[in-house]
């Protein structure tokens, strides 16, 4: 939808614009153009608000033509055919209401006189359609910056809820209480076990608040992040869960959003490992190729497992921080082998120096 | 007053986690009345365990393997007193609709433990004078009614079979059991055909009989069939018997 029709109040600011131009019209036709004061008038109000909406039509082949992505050549033939093209129709409406104005007695001969200023008004049609040309560009632009600032605003929002969500997920019963279930075991059982798991648990924790206030961390953090919750998790399932993992050292200092792949590991134990009766694998990479950061978790699950909770709630969440963050430049897709379960992320490779 | 060992409460412990089996054995190790006759890890060997020892108790965790907690049920009856423990709060009315004696959330409490044993005990005394109530009814009927099964748990003896709902043919009811045909075997469920019917998606499965639940993607044709009936001819060339209140639902379903 056009900006402009898409609003009244616009629209009428628009015309508004146009009177000091029906103004500077009326002045050619009449001085250089030989027309009365009242046919110059006459006509130049109703030919400038015609034109008004013709010089809308700018729009179209303005988005058609960005300016950083088309050529120069490509740019002015679009523009010019679009001047000559509106200019000529402009003439055509001029022909017609010149012989209409002609039947009227104060306009008697009007039809000839306005002939003779076809190539005046051609050329100020040629004008008119590039200065709209012009301001339908600057329109783009504005339109742009705003869908930008939305888009950080969106990003922020995202994030915020995430980072909520994540510190709430250590405070849901999947793990936290669990966890409290597993020391309460321990303390009679293996009381220095019990104390270990209750340090692990404070790490993670501690580790995690420390996070909300940080736009990206290196990837090196986030992975220690996941081995905290792991050691964690380790504790309770014991050799149920194996963790491999393959990690470019290239791709440690990639900056990512925290809490990122955390939420994705946390899936493939509690959808994954936590349905399997001998436990299985997760599997880490990460590769950084051609300032790209390719990130794969994938993990062993059982196809026939009962229907668990919430499932994929905190993929839905990772997918819309990476949206919203790179907007394309970010990929995200899960897929199904056999019984590995698989996400793939991409986003673009930033290392720290460039951020301040 | 003699101590009978026959006298002793038979109680099954079943979770997934190690730890969390310990804690339980931990507190009912202090109760000298309670014998815990098996641990199981998972749903599967929860049925089996159920099957063979008939235990009294089962302290039933929620999310498991193979299958959940409220399946075990299902499967095993409600001639039992269960007390579900998990870490989830929101399994709470469900477990109460299927008769559970007591719900304990992890982390677990000794206080809050022995209370729920009290429960349990009460339960097991009064167990003669009070009908059992089917819980495989209830379980169907506690779901939420926008979740429609996607899986069926049968049991047979002490073996459970899983039968995707998208692998079931057609339910026939045969007295207190169904009958489900799936891949060209029939598995018997304690079951009646009307609850299963609500647990099914009506969109996929249609009851076109007193007796039958048809799945609608294997009804290839219908013939009639004498004078006010139908039969429906299923892929692989079964014939179901399909009522005159079943042929309008099925019509209605097939030119809507």
């Amino acid at each position: 939808m056009h900006p402009i029709l898409a609003q009244l109040r616009r629209l009428l600011l628009y015309l508004l614009g146009w009177i000091p131009l029906a103004g500077m019209l009326t002045y050619l036709l009449a001085v250089p153009g030989g027309l009365s004061w009242l046919e110059a008038t006459t006509v130049a109000f109703v030919l400038c608000l015609l034109y008004a909406f013709v010089c809308l039509a700018a729009w179209y082949p303005c988005q058609a033509t960005p300016l950083e992505q088309s050529g120069l050549s490509r740019f002015l033939f679009t523009h010019v055919a679009g001047a000559l093209v509106a200019s000529g129709l402009w003439l055509v409406a001029a022909r017609i209401l010149g012989r209409m104005l002609a039947s009227l007695d104060d306009y008697r001969g009007i039809d000839t006189r306005l002939t003779k200023d076809f190539p005046l008004l051609f050329a100020t049609g040629v004008l008119l359609y590039l200065l709209a040309v012009g301001f339908h560009y600057v329109l783009l632009a504005v339109e742009a910056s705003r869908e930008a600032e939305a888009r950080v605003m969106q990003a922020s929002v995202l994030a915020r809820e995430a980072e909520l969500r994540a510190l709430k997920a250590q405070v849901n019963p999947h793990f936290l209480f669990n966890s409290l279930n597993s020391i309460s075991a321990l303390t009679t059982s293996d009381a220095p076990k019990a104390r270990e798991m209750c340090i692990l648990l404070g790490d993670f924790l501690r580790r995690t608040l420390g996070l909300g206030e940080k736009a990206a961390i290196p990837l090196e953090e986030e992975i220690s992040l996941i081995h905290a919750f792991l050691a964690v998790e380790k504790i309770r399932y014991g050799a149920r869960l194996q963790m491999e993992e393959k990690i470019d050292p290239e791709a440690l200092d990639a900056q990512v959003p925290p809490l990122l792949l955390q939420p994705l590991v946390e899936n493939a134990v509690g959808h994954g490992i936590a349905n399997l009766v001998e436990g299985g694998w997760i599997r880490l990479s990460a590769e950084r190729r051609d300032g790209e950061l390719s990130i794969v978790v994938e993990n062993l699950f059982d196809p026939e497992a009962p229907p668990r909770r919430k499932s994929g709630v905190g993929l839905a969440n990772v997918r819309q921080r990476l949206e919203a963050r790179y907007g394309n430049r970010a990929k995200f897709a899960t897929s199904v082998d056999g019984s590995c379960f698989r996400v793939a992320i991409s986003l673009p490779a930033e290392s720290k120096e460039r951020v301040p | 007053m003699t101590s009978d060992t026959s006298k002793k409460i038979r109680t099954l412990i079943v979770d997934d986690e190690d730890l969390a089996r310990q804690v339980l054995r931990e507190f009912l190790s202090a109760h000298p009345e309670i014998e815990i006759v098996a641990e199981c890890a998972n749903g599967f060997e929860a049925v089996k365990c159920a099957t063979e020892l008939e235990p009294d108790l089962l302290f039933l965790d929620i999310q498991m393997p193979k299958l959940d907690g409220f399946e075990v049920l299902e499967l095993i009856g409600a001639n039992r007193a269960v007390v579900f423990v998990t870490a989830y709060d929101a399994f709470a009315i469900r477990a109460f609709e299927v008769h559970a004696v007591d719900y304990l959330l992890k982390p677990i409490g000794a206080e809050r433990f022995n209370a729920a044993l009290e429960r349990a005990k009460e339960r097991l005394s009064g167990k003669l004078h009070t009908a059992p109530l089917p819980a495989m009814e209830l379980a169907a009927s506690a779901r939420p009614p926008s979740q429609y099964l996607d899986r069926i748990p049968v049991r047979d003896g002490p073996s459970v079979f899983i039968i995707p709902v998208a692998k079931l043919d057609y339910a026939e009811a045969q007295d207190d059991y169904v009958a489900l045909a799936s891949s060209g075997k029939k598995h018997l469920k304690q079951q009646t055909i009307s609850s299963l019917e609500a647990a099914l998606d009506p969109s996929r499965f249609l009851r076109i009989h007193r007796s039958y639940i048809v799945n609608l993607e294997r009804v290839v044709k219908i013939e009639p069939f004498g004078k006010d009936t139908h039969v429906a001819v299923l892929a692989g060339g079964t014939q179901l018997p399909v009522s005159r209140a079943g042929h309008a639902r099925l019509r209605a379903f097939l030119d809507p």
